[in-house]
């Protein structure tokens, strides 16, 4: 089994900024959530909708995604398969190139973050430019995103300041580090991508089969940009984003704005159909990308994730994720939804984890689309593969309490051998493996008497 | 009258005698009469949880074979009642999770009780542990039976519903990280100044107890022993 998570947490654990960082963003947006599903009575009754149509979408996933090919490219969108990451890249890149383009800019989008396309891009000689403020400075600073919806939640504004000033060739003299000034640095930078580009790269929080529609969410403006201004736009489209009909996106458009940045309504919602002449892109590409994901549809219990709309509410309320940050990880996909997504989309990897979470259902609680990840981390528990001590421990453990005579002997053992320790009350130090636990707690000494004595004395 | 069975818990068993005696006395006090069948042992939430479906499923079926013939399973954890009543029906069908209540759910729905009767001047702050107060949903219910106690003092625990980090095996796997969330549970608590630590769940209670001794806080107890007290 890996053990990749536990050791990544560690370190970044030792990196006090970085939790303030994480312990500040996320309880600021956590707060603004709380309040703004705290307005809505029915918002169990959008949530139980939203769960619905999504497991609906996953019955139907072929039916839907057929009809979805029929009508976009009915209204002029010309709609690609790609059976995984390398297929969409190579198709991306094709079609940039045929549009006489060297470089795209883009839309935030996990889906192109989840095929490493600007990584692919850059390999073919072609440069991919990220316009969401967050995701450019991560790109500006050759980092990875640390979190779904607020990519660069690790850096404060300071560490932004100095990225910008070091890695943005434009940056304004004597920028400093007040968020105003920060944003318009970025603008100024954007502004001149967006007039010169010939292709846009974008993703998509919905996919509408009924109208061959796609909807981006978003909040700075960046979004529009990309999807109107240049000639040719290419939109990578996980199959699960799939919604039947079009009102559907009135439950979602409720659940998601609110869910992920604590929001009633969300600053720019773009939607589009095709291509339309005299408006925005003539040249309107999109590429369904499966990419492990109808594997993912075979498992019935673990198939759920496939409902999250990425709204990252899961992430701003584990306490884990509070801790760690999206980096250990290891997976585009961090937090408690990373952490049953990543194991089911590349299967054999990730196998640890399932384990980085306490099962303390928070997650669960805040989830728009109702995905029982408790559910799905003990599901993907029982899948394994678990180590030799544990098996040992887990079966002897079993093999003890099955027994109830074997079970009372042992905790009489236990109760005997203790005595040395009795008085004090606790053991400070136990050997490995046991020293897991002493590392920061004692472990309490059984009692002189235990239940069943004191019942057996009563019943006399 | 209904036959109520006493679940103590593999934890509670092992280390806490103190606990299932509280629920002895404040169910006896409001006249029911508790049976404790000594067969039992775990309901089997440690391999469940841990991803040992089979063992689970044999403590499981253990469970329902000492405590299928009774009416009422009452226990003091929100985590073994959440274990019986969430897991169960998958693992093993049947209907014995149905019947299982975490004390506070006894009380207030099946006894319809709030005040039991109890005396306790001290100071409190209480810890809503996850699986009680998420997977059971029990809410606020442990916090309604305090607050009816007499003399009793309850304080605010900052961030009271973050986990404390236990997560059973969780502690070991990843213990660094359950440290860190421990680390800010204890500063929590004792930045209440209460003179103790009320909880549902005596696992959860060790995690944090274990960490308190080191940081020193708040004393930690099971709330069914604040119940209990006529002091």
């Amino acid at each position: 089994m890996s053990t990749a998570f536990p050791k990544a947490a560690k370190v970044a654990l030792g990196m006090p900024q970085l939790r303030s960082n994480l312990a500040h963003a996320t309880g600021t947006i956590r707060g603004k959530r709380a309040k703004v599903v705290g307005e809505l009575d029915d918002w169990e009754r959008l949530r139980d909708t939203a769960a619905a149509i999504k497991a609906d979408v996953q019955h139907r996933m072929p039916e839907l995604a057929v009809a979805f090919e029929r009508n976009a490219t009915a209204a002029g969108a010309t709609v690609h398969w790609a059976r995984d990451g390398a297929e969409a890249n190579r198709i991306a890149a094709r079609i940039t190139r045929d549009a006489g383009a060297e470089e795209v800019v883009k839309v935030k989008s996990m889906a192109t973050q989840e095929i490493e396309l600007n990584e692919h891009f850059a390999a073919e000689g072609l440069s991919a430019w990220e316009t969401d403020l967050a995701e450019l400075i991560v790109q500006l600073a050759d980092d990875r995103p640390s979190h779904i919806l607020v990519p660069a939640i690790h850096y404060n504004r300071t560490e932004i300041r100095d990225i910008f000033r070091g890695r943005m060739a434009d940056a304004p003299k004597g920028l400093t580090d007040d968020p105003a000034a920060l944003a318009e640095a970025a603008r100024l930078h954007l502004r001149r991508r967006f007039l010169s580009a010939k292709v846009a790269v974008s993703g998509a929080n919905f996919a509408v089969a009924e109208t061959g529609s796609l909807v981006v969410v978003e909040s700075e403006g960046n979004g529009r940009m990309c999807l109107t201004m240049p000639e040719t736009l290419i939109s990578i489209v996980g199959v699960e984003k799939l919604l039947p009909r079009y009102e559907d996106l009135e439950v979602f458009m409720q659940l998601l704005p609110r869910s992920s940045t604590g929001e009633r309504m969300n600053p720019y919602t773009s939607v589009w159909t095709g291509a339309t002449e005299g408006d925005g892109p003539k040249d309107v590409h999109i590429i369904l990308l499966d990419n492990g994901r109808t594997e993912v549809l075979a498992d019935e219990v673990g198939r759920q994730a496939l409902s999250c709309i990425r709204c990252s509410a899961c992430l701003n309320v584990c306490p884990v994720y509070e801790r760690t940050g999206g980096h250990a990880y290891g997976h585009v996909y961090p937090g408690p939804i990373g952490a049953i997504l990543a194991p089911q989309l590349e299967p054999g990897r990730h196998d640890d984890l399932p384990y980085a979470s306490s099962l303390c259902g928070a997650c669960y609680e805040v989830c728009p689309v109702k995905i029982d990840i408790p559910e799905v981390l003990v599901h993907l528990r029982q899948q394994g593969p678990h180590g030799a001590g544990e098996k040992a421990a887990m079966g002897a453990a079993e093999a003890v309490m099955a027994r109830p005579a074997l079970w009372r002997a042992a905790l009489a053992a236990a109760r005997f051998l203790s005595r040395p320790w009795r008085g004090r009350g606790f053991v400070r130090r136990l050997p490995w493996p046991a020293s897991k636990w002493t590392v920061s707690r004692d472990m309490p000494v059984p009692p002189k008497e235990s239940f069943r004595d004191w019942w057996k004395e009563r019943e006399r | 009258m209904s036959r109520i069975g006493l679940f103590i818990t593999c934890v509670n068993d092992a280390l806490y005698p103190q606990t299932p005696k509280a629920v002895v006395a404040v169910l006896e006090r409001l006249g029911y009469e508790v049976d404790f069948p000594r067969a039992q042992t775990c309901c089997g939430q440690m391999h469940a949880n841990s991803g040992f479906r089979k063992d689970a499923a044999k403590l499981a079926k253990s469970f329902d074979r000492v405590f299928g013939s009774y009416d009422a399973v009452v226990t003091p954890s929100g985590s073994c009642a959440a274990m019986a009543r969430d897991q169960y029906p998958g693992l093993i069908g049947g209907d014995i999770g149905e019947r299982v209540y975490e004390l506070s759910e006894f009380l207030l729905d099946h006894a319809g009780v709030e005040d039991v009767g109890a005396r306790f001047p001290h100071t409190v702050a209480y810890h809503p542990t996850c699986h009680g107060t998420r997977a059971l949903g029990l809410g606020d219910k442990p916090l309604r039976l305090l607050r009816a106690v007499g003399g009793i003092e309850l304080v605010d625990l900052p961030a009271a519903e973050q986990c404390c980090g236990f997560g059973g095996t969780f502690a070991l796997k990843n213990s660094e990280v359950s440290s860190a969330m421990l680390e800010d549970k204890c500063r929590n608590a004792a930045g209440t100044g209460a003179e103790y630590l009320a909880a549902a769940d005596n696992s959860c209670l060790t995690h944090i107890g274990g960490g308190l001794t080191r940081t020193g806080g708040p004393r930690p107890i099971h709330y069914a022993e604040i119940l209990a007290s006529t002091a």
